[in-house]
């Protein structure tokens, strides 16, 4: 489903984010990213996100190299994959259920759709009676529900997780691993980067190891060793 | 695609109710340019109004000399009329002459009081000659000047022909038409300018203000026009505000303009064109409003918002 071929990211300066990482990902995976900070975790979300371009090599999403794609198609692949942040990335003059509704728009999706599909989803994230709460008057692991919620209401196949728990004491870490499992059982492939060594070991799922921009393990049934 | 449109211009309407104050300097200012469009617009009316009023009233006349008799004068009318770019021929004998002097000088009694002391008329008898287009004068002042017949005894009977004082005020008007509209189409010019730049500013700020939203909206995979649209739509939102505002306004200067100055403008309202040509004067103003904002915003975002 994704593939990275030999991609190679070099920065203007020279310094290499990536090197040649080569690794495949099948659909309903769920996979954990793990490294040190300036491993070339976040890097390797970015071209898959298609933020940035590799210097070299190529990236494959159901076999179309995403980096040939013109601007003009790449919000219809965006739409495919679902994005979570460290920071949530929340719109603060908005609520928990304009956040998501928000998605959905600017999606396209007609507003029957998204009178019906909001409530769902809020529920589905534990929020149902935090819909019309701002983010400032919620927790910050209430705000990465409504931030998951607001991946996963447009139905994408793949949800991008930038160290989702990074921000989040133990408690919340947890309710947030529970969804994000929850998301990959209902079908949908999620990769993960994460620097929390508990997450990774209790969720005996596919861990890749990087370190200085090199893919550097990959196991199937992981854990975090570095 | 419908829904998408009417997305695009809700929130072109957030975006520009959310400026708040740069959404105002940005009205403002294009305000100011309409203006000047609209004063143009004004002036030039104004202008060719009273250039056409004026090639209305442009006759040659011409006087004769008091001793002239009245058959004399028949005759050399008679001829004129006979000319093909004559339109018309008009006679004001002696005595009308006089009484149209005292009309005009009713209310000064000084003037009067020396024509009465006079004893004589001094005026001369006149014929006002209509041309039926004004290039064709100059050859009636020359078929006068070279016509035999005028002269009684050796000495001509024409005292003097008015159409080269004519012909300066209408050259002269014509010239301060042309070059009021070429300056005013500079003027014009720099406004729209300084106004683009003001406007690509405030889109600026807005789209930098904005930016949080713009990469949430990119992640989530909305459309490029998804995401410009709304920066477009609130700048020609600004332009249209901007045209209105400039169009009530208009109303009560045209007034006070058309009031006060009308007698003064040889009978020009202002007031009245600005009502008979409201359709035309809106189409452009507004029209200049919307595609000011249009063009800057354009440049604006193409330059400020990567997608």
């Amino acid at each position: 489903m994704i593939y990275f071929d030999k991609v190679t990211k070099e920065y203007r300066d020279g310094t290499p984010a990536l090197e040649d990482v080569t690794l495949s990902i099948s659909p309903k995976e769920f996979v954990s990213i793990v490294g040190h900070s300036g491993a070339g975790k976040t890097t390797l979300l970015k071209m898959l996100l298609a933020e940035e371009k590799p210097t070299d090599g190529s990236v494959f999403f159901e076999s179309v190299d995403i980096h040939t794609l013109p601007k003009s198609a790449l919000h219809h692949y965006r739409r495919k994959i679902g994005t979570v942040f460290q920071d949530f990335r929340l719109i603060p003059n908005k609520t928990a259920y304009e956040n998501i509704a928000f998605a959905m728009e600017a999606a396209g999706r007609p507003d029957d759709e998204i009178e019906s599909d909001v409530p769902y989803i809020l529920e589905l994230v534990n929020l149902g009676d935090k819909a019309h709460h701002f983010p400032s008057q919620l927790s910050g692991g209430e705000q990465q529900r409504v931030a998951i919620g607001r991946a996963i209401i447009n139905q994408p196949d793949v949800i991008v997780a930038d160290e989702p728990t990074g921000n989040l004491d133990p408690v919340n870490t947890y309710e947030i691993i529970e969804i994000m499992k929850k998301i990959n059982e209902l079908g949908t492939t999620v990769i993960l980067t994460t620097h929390n060594k508990g997450v990774v070991d209790a969720m005996g799922k596919r861990v890749i190891t990087m370190d200085k921009g090199r893919v550097i393990r990959d196991d199937q049934n992981g854990h975090y060793i570095l | 695609m419908m829904l998408t449109f009417r997305r695009i211009l809700e929130n072109g309407a957030k975006n520009f109710y959310r400026g708040g104050a740069v959404s105002f300097a940005t009205v403002l200012i294009m305000t100011v340019t309409l203006i000047i469009i609209g004063s143009l617009l004004f002036l030039s009316a104004i202008l060719s109004n009273t250039l056409a009023s004026i090639q209305d009233k442009v006759d040659v006349n011409v006087y004769f000399v008091t001793s002239a008799s009245e058959n004399d004068i028949m005759g050399v009318k008679n001829k004129l009329e006979q000319l093909p770019e004559v339109k018309s021929v008009e006679y004001t004998s002696r005595d009308q002459a006089l009484a149209e002097f005292r009309e005009r000088h009713s209310n000064d009694q000084l003037t009067l009081q020396a024509l009465d002391e006079l004893g004589t008329n001094p005026l001369g008898a006149s014929l006002a000659i209509k041309a039926k287009n004004p290039s064709q004068y100059e050859g009636i002042v020359q078929f006068l000047s070279d016509e035999p017949a005028l002269s009684v005894g050796g000495s001509s009977i024409i005292d003097r022909i008015n159409y080269y004082q004519n012909k300066t005020v209408i050259d002269r008007l014509t010239n301060a038409l042309r070059t009021t509209e070429q300056a005013g189409l500079v003027i014009v010019l720099l406004f729209a300018i300084a106004s683009i730049v003001i406007v690509l500013a405030s889109m600026r700020l807005a789209i930098y203000t904005a930016r949080d939203e713009i990469g949430v909206m990119r992640l989530m995979g909305a459309s490029n026009m998804y995401i410009r649209g709304p920066f477009i739509v609130a700048a020609m939102i600004s332009g249209l505000l901007a045209a209105i505002i400039t169009l009530v306004l208009f109303y009560p200067v045209a007034w006070y303009v058309g009031s006060s100055f009308s007698g003064w403008l040889g009978g020009f309202n202002l007031f009245d064109y600005y009502i008979s040509h409201f359709p035309l004067v809106f189409l452009i103003i507004v029209g200049s409003g919307i595609l000011l904002g249009a063009v800057a915003s354009f440049v604006a975002v193409r330059r400020y918002l990567k997608i």
